[in-house]
């Protein structure tokens, strides 16, 4: 027992290191992720993104302020990819802006992953806008719900609002159908749901680091539609779209194959939970009306891998796991070691 | 092992130097296993940009550009040479393809060499205080004052006081792509001094003599903040959240597929609503200390710890599994863009890029 009361912290650094480690080489070199099964604030936060703008029957304008930095990327990243594959996919228009210095790089980076490799046909200008960090923290948000140009005049590029085709009719957060907000603290969430969620009565979604998550439970679901919180949030936010993506690719596929949309969505969820039906489904007679392309595609969009760049939440559960049952073994160590101490009388 | 607040001993010197010299023979021999390692491939790609029109600049191709210069030889043009970097991959099959314009980018490998240094320097902390430790830190602080004097100059005093008080100069010199006002509008606006006097006022903190003068701008900040941040929580915080908290204790469930579920859900939201309203009640008892915590209000100051004590568990919780993500974050970033161990995003794997090349 004395060996453990002196223990050498660094022999626990040490355990956690191997913890973290070992599973990210090991997921890394098998591909192996662990099951995610959605909470309802995560389906929440993917639904709110969805149905934008449905209401108003028309191609949402999506807000998304990215309000961190580097220092907390590898927490919220997974989530601010997925954001954006979600908003591509959905063909939404994504006005990006942040609140932080270095926000920018990160919206780049966001955009670098997603759009420019995945989504190219989508046009700067039409499709998305980088409008740059702003300094004044919430008083920006305040000042954007009466004028949004009062605050950005240019994009961050330098190119003029009045030159870029999307901002046409955009003039304060009211012409905005959903806020996404992605926080790594001050300013951040608080102050997008004080100042804009609850002022101007617009949709927010907010995903956040795990410090802050607690704080923000109270707004949710009234001043706050769908709340990510740390990485947890991001994976189970990053399974959903992912499956969402999956299922909205073979869809499209079927309904340009010529299936009537009752018939192509159920036959496609069908395809999405279990891909290997596809290739004995293709060969069937209920698919002879379908082309020979038809049926490649579909069989590539059922069973390709999803890339590794949609995956980075769900890797980083692994570590996580590992991680949090060191954890629970230390804090029921260090118990046993009080509480035999006290038992001595050596304790306090 | 000794605490690390002690001088090293012997022993330690020679743990440091075994740790590192082991470190560096690994870090060269894997320099030499397949295909390398911590190396970053660019593409350069040759950009050209005619100005159309009054502050309308326009992406053309190297012949449009060409063209554009003969038309419009009194126009404006710029060109430069963009270098993207390129996964790996697309550099192996380039070379297995006989060659092309991707390239190996020594100031980006470089710099993805230190910042696997400083991972690696920050972290041997954890070890001891060293002077590898220090210098990252020196020049993480020093880094951060410059680069946030930068981006406070370009991103607040250009675009908030210049571009607003000189559109000319600013245009001119600073922001090309801005456009002018227009003719009817005030070309400056000079409300636009009051923040550039507060402003100055403010520096004069550093004057020995002039610092009660940045007392003023202190005192504006100070007034605006509490005026702004009043509205904000009064109306988001308080009384939206006592508006959430008054509400139905019964709340009906939400599943309807089978009367068990419908039942079971009806039960839990109540139970839900019931532990929240008490929850706020008993929170409030433990702070409310105007009562001596007895008898009954004791009891629900006692139920108040309770619950904030899960809160703090909470957040500790979610506090760990951040600081986990970040660490594991620095560890993918090691195994992956560093050593080359790992593959997850399909950077390295030649096969994947032989259709890039048409091959």
């Amino acid at each position: 027992m004395n060996f453990l009361n002196n223990l050498d912290r660094r022999w626990i650094f040490l355990a956690m290191a191997l913890c973290v480690g070992v599973p990210i080489l090991v997921i890394g070199l098998t591909g192996y992720t662990f099951p995610e099964t959605p909470t309802p604030l995560a389906e929440a936060f993917f639904d709110e993104v969805d149905v934008a703008g449905e209401a108003k029957g028309r191609r949402a304008n999506v807000l998304l302020a990215f309000d961190f930095d580097p220092a907390s990327a590898g927490e919220l990243n997974p989530m601010a990819v997925s954001l954006v594959h979600q908003c591509a996919q959905k063909g939404h228009r994504m006005y990006f802006i942040s609140l932080w210095p270095v926000g920018p790089q990160m919206i780049m980076d966001a955009v670098n992953k997603v759009i420019k490799v995945h989504y190219p046909e989508m046009v700067y200008g039409e499709d998305y806008v980088n409008l740059g960090f702003k300094a004044g923290n919430e008083q920006v948000i305040k000042v954007m719900g009466v004028d949004l140009t009062t605050e950005f005049r240019t994009d961050v590029e330098g190119t003029t609002l009045s030159q870029i085709p999307m901002m046409s009719g955009i003039t304060n957060l009211e012409d905005f159908d959903l806020i996404a907000e992605i926080s790594a603290g001050y300013p951040g969430s608080k102050e997008w749901v004080l100042y804009a969620s609850t002022q101007f009565n617009i949709p927010l979604v907010s995903g956040m680091t795990g410090v802050q998550a607690p704080q923000l439970y109270p707004y949710f679901p009234n001043q706050l539609k769908g709340l990510l919180g740390a990485i947890k949030g991001a994976a189970e936010y990053e399974y959903l779209v992912n499956q969402w993506v999956r299922l909205d690719k073979l869809t499209g596929i079927l309904e340009q194959a010529g299936l009537p949309p009752g018939e192509a969505g159920p036959l496609a969820a069908e395809f999405a939970a279990s891909p290997d039906q596809v290739s004995t489904w293709t060969v069937s007679a209920a698919a002879s009306t379908l082309s020979p392309e038809a049926k490649a595609a579909l069989i590539e969009a059922a069973t390709e891998p999803i890339p590794g760049e949609y995956l980075e939440g769900q890797r980083r559960m692994g570590p996580q796991l590992f991680a949090h049952l060191l954890m629970v073994f230390l804090i029921i160590l260090g118990n046993v070691i009080f509480f035999a101490q006290r038992r001595r009388g050596g304790g306090s | 092992m000794n605490s690390v607040s002690e001088p090293m001993t012997p022993r330690q010197r020679a743990t440091w130097a075994v740790i590192l010299g082991v470190s560096i023979i690994l870090i060269v021999v894997r320099c030499f296993i397949g295909q390398g390692m911590g190396k970053v491939y660019v593409e350069p790609t040759d950009l050209y940009f005619g100005e159309a029109s009054p502050s309308t600049w326009t992406t053309m191709d190297e012949a449009q550009f060409d063209r554009f210069r003969a038309d419009n030889p009194d126009a404006r043009t710029e060109q430069w040479t963009e270098y993207r970097t390129v996964p790996p991959k697309a550099y192996f099959a380039q070379e297995q393809a006989g060659g092309g314009s991707i390239i190996l980018s020594w100031p980006r490998t470089i710099g993805l060499w230190i910042g696997a240094f400083f991972t690696l320097a920050i972290y041997s902390f954890l070890y001891r205080d060293n002077p590898f430790y220090k210098f990252a830190e020196s020049v993480v602080v020093g880094v951060s004052a410059a680069y946030w004097m930068v981006v406070g100059f370009w991103d607040t005093i250009v675009p908030n006081l210049i571009q607003r008080l000189l559109p000319g100069f600013a245009q001119e010199y600073l922001t090309p792509g801005m456009a002018l006002p227009s003719s009817e509008v005030q070309f400056t606006n000079l409300i636009y001094l009051i923040p550039l006097v507060l402003g100055v006022m403010l520096i004069c903190r550093l004057v020995p003599k002039g610092g009660w003068l940045s007392l003023w701008p202190l005192a504006f900040i100070v007034g605006t903040m509490a005026g702004l941040r009043l509205v904000g929580y009064t109306e988001g915080d308080l009384l939206s959240q006592v508006r959430i908290t008054i509400s139905s204790l019964y709340v009906p469930g939400g599943d309807d597929s089978s009367t068990f579920m419908m039942i079971w859900t009806t039960i839990w939201s109540s139970l839900a609503s019931v532990l929240l309203v008490l929850g706020v009640l008993c929170c409030l008892a433990y702070f409310f200390f105007s009562v001596e915590h007895k008898g009954a209000v004791g009891g629900a100051a006692r139920v108040g710890i309770w619950y904030l004590m899960i809160t703090f568990g909470a957040a500790f919780g979610f506090t760990v599994m951040g600081r986990i993500a970040l660490l594991a974050a620095r560890f993918e970033f090691l195994f992956d863009d560093w050593l080359w161990l790992i593959d997850p995003t399909n950077q390295r794997r030649l096969a994947d890029a032989l259709p890039i090349l048409g091959l």
